[in-house]
């Protein structure tokens, strides 16, 4: 370790200010920081200590979606074998049957197989997203003069799970590259965007590509596609389960599943379970705001209640009670890594409620009366990141009304 | 009643003025730099497009139209190749009217929107909502409706960017972006937020 530190330390003159290598200043602090405590303090007098900067939050916020990436790794292959038996197949085709046969590795649902042919699918997807992401990150880095950021590591692997898993390698490169230079460093990087990177990258191949992102994408075998809950749930599929009482739904088979994860959908959407394993961690060690949540749970509650009541004959969605929206499609995902995102969320404590109720709302919204969407999580958090600004605006206005009123002479 | 919420909240969200048609881009780019001025604005358009698009809705149907002449003995008529003159001389007269009623009681907006308050007169978005009244056919009371819903759906538009951009005066932007550029890519962001209520059906 000795030998390693004296290293960076002999190297580092290099990249300083004049140095040979001074244009890739950015790369060289993003590796030696990964690696060690940045050395550089702050020189003038006020100085806060804190164990938690930047780099912890993010790379805390990335530990914390290992749960759902690691189960949703496992439901890849656990509904690819599914899917094969079902389409009497035996093998995978391409490089990833010959990775399987190379490895000696069984087409069985236990845990460690199933786990192999999901990484089969989720690795290549997360190691595009998180080169061409970083390319992009350390070239604006080492143009414009600012730091590498770990937050970039946060972008990648939520962008990365948010995909179906049999997306084309080149959608997620391009899906990656509209985010972190369009939606954030065109604004001048971390903390100075005002959507979400990953979502905005989601969006933009939502849009581009609809035929390969739309509700009911599971093309892992050929002629195979299952549709996600929420696509069968438009066309009536779920009537019987949406009836059924709180209690009931909750002891079901189909609820079970879709709230333990075993139904396809994008990688680490699926299990609501190990979402809010991560998601409470994340809330405990306060990175992520608690009121943010609680205001999407509520907004989701009010809204799917108000559709519940006002009913309808022809749109199966209305009838949709609120634990079946919990479980289903990105609600969870979003709720617990997207919508609590610090930079595109308002930033009062009493705007955190409004923004997180404005995401629940929007989310059911969309669910039941866009028909053209079957999944609104995505869309209904950049919408409340439009308005996390303005919510914001009005709260410090009130607040500063309120206290000028105290001084009424 | 249904009818109308249903054409209300379209005309608010999915045809957005702003960021679905891209009209009254001039004003919404240049005068959403803060958001009391964006506010002030806003207001003014509903209110110019609340009274205008009715107003012209009824010199359609009862000057314009072909046959709209019938009660003064002239059923062939078809005047309707004056639309665009009428609708802009109403559309100037209003404004005049509002610039002279904001200029005697709410001076200090008045001077906020400065030259951009006559310009409202060619304001796409409200020559785009007169114009859009006529060829959806819309009756008196849809008229209405649409008159209030879609200046709210701009105004809300412009709000929204105003915000975004005081808090962007925190952003780091490249030199040639800054200004009217990156507005234009925050905009294009926006509409794509604004996406989520194509195809929504009520």
């Amino acid at each position: 370790m000795k030998g390693l530190r004296e290293y960076i330390d002999h190297l580092e003159p290099h990249f300083e200010k004049g140095g040979k290598y001074e244009k890739w200043y950015a790369l060289y602090e993003a590796v030696t920081t990964i690696l060690y405590t940045p050395g550089h303090v702050t020189k003038n007098a006020s100085h806060v200590r804190d164990n938690i900067d930047l780099k912890r939050i993010m790379i805390f916020v990335w530990f914390c979606t290992f749960p759902a990436m690691f189960w949703g790794m496992y439901n890849v292959g656990y509904q690819t074998v599914d899917a094969m038996a079902l389409t009497n197949t035996t093998a995978l085709e391409g490089w990833r049957g010959w990775m399987m046969s190379l490895f000696g590795a069984e087409y069985s649902k236990d845990v460690l197989s199933s786990m192999f042919i999901g990484a089969l699918y989720f690795l290549p997807i997360y190691a595009t997203a998180f080169i061409v992401g970083g390319f992009w990150e350390v070239l604006f880095a080492s143009v414009r003069g600012h730091e590498v950021n770990e937050g970039f590591f946060v972008t990648s692997i939520l962008f990365a799970l948010i995909l179906p898993p049999d997306i084309p390698l080149w959608q997620a490169a391009l899906g990656i590259s509209f985010g972190v230079v369009i939606a954030k460093e065109v604004f001048g990087g971390t903390g100075k965007n005002f959507l979400n990177p990953a979502l905005a990258g989601r969006a933009f191949l939502f849009f581009a590509y609809p035929a390969d992102m739309t509700g009911d994408v599971w093309n892992v075998v050929d002629g195979f596609s299952g549709a996600t809950p929420l696509a069968a749930a438009a066309t009536g599929a779920y009537d019987t389960a949406f009836s059924m009482s709180f209690f009931e739904a909750v002891q079901s088979e189909a609820w079970k599943n879709a709230f333990f994860g075993f139904l396809p959908g994008s990688i680490g959407e699926v299990s609501t379970l190990m979402i809010l394993i991560g998601g409470l961690a994340l809330i405990y060690f306060r990175i992520a705001s608690w009121r943010i949540v609680t205001g999407v749970m509520l907004g989701m509650i009010a809204t799917s209640l108000l559709f519940n009541t006002v009913g309808s004959d022809t749109n199966h969605m209305f009838a949709m009670p609120w634990h079946w929206h919990l479980v289903t499609g990105g609600f969870a995902f979003g709720m617990m890594f997207m919508a609590t995102d610090p930079v595109s969320a308002s930033l009062t404590n009493k705007g955190k409620f409004y923004f997180g109720a404005l995401v629940g709302a929007m989310c059911v919204m969309i669910r039941v009366a866009n028909p053209a969407y079957p999944e609104g999580m995505m869309l209904a958090i950049l919408f409340a990141n439009l308005f996390a600004p303005l919510i914001d605006h009005f709260i410090v206005q009130a607040n500063i009304k309120r206290r000028a009123k105290r001084y009424v002479s | 009643m249904e009818h109308y919420i249903s054409l209300f909240i379209r005309s608010v969200f999915v045809d957005n003025m702003a960021l679905s048609a891209f009209l009254g881009m001039c004003t919404f780019l240049a005068v959403s730099k803060k958001v009391q001025t964006a506010i002030g604005l806003g207001v003014a358009v509903v209110v110019v497009q609340m009274i205008t698009v009715p107003v012209n809705n009824l010199l359609y149907t009862y000057l314009l139209q072909e046959g709209a002449l019938s009660w003064a003995g002239l059923p062939e008529v078809d005047l309707s190749f004056l639309g665009l003159i009428v609708y802009i001389g109403v559309i100037a007269a209003i404004v005049q009217i509002l610039e002279m009623f904001l200029d005697k009681f709410v001076p200090a907006l008045y001077q906020a929107l400065g030259i951009f308050l006559p310009l409202i007169t060619v304001n796409c978005a409200i020559l785009g909502g007169s114009l859009f009244m006529i060829q959806r056919e819309y009756d008196f009371a849809e008229s209405v409706v649409y008159g209030v819903g879609s200046g709210f759906g701009w105004a809300l538009a412009i709000v929204a960017l105003a915000g975004i951009r005081e808090k962007m005066k925190y952003s780091d932007v490249p030199h040639g972006l800054r200004g009217l550029g990156i507005t234009f890519i925050t905009v294009g962001l926006m509409a794509l937020a604004f996406m989520s209520f194509s195809g929504v059906q009520l």
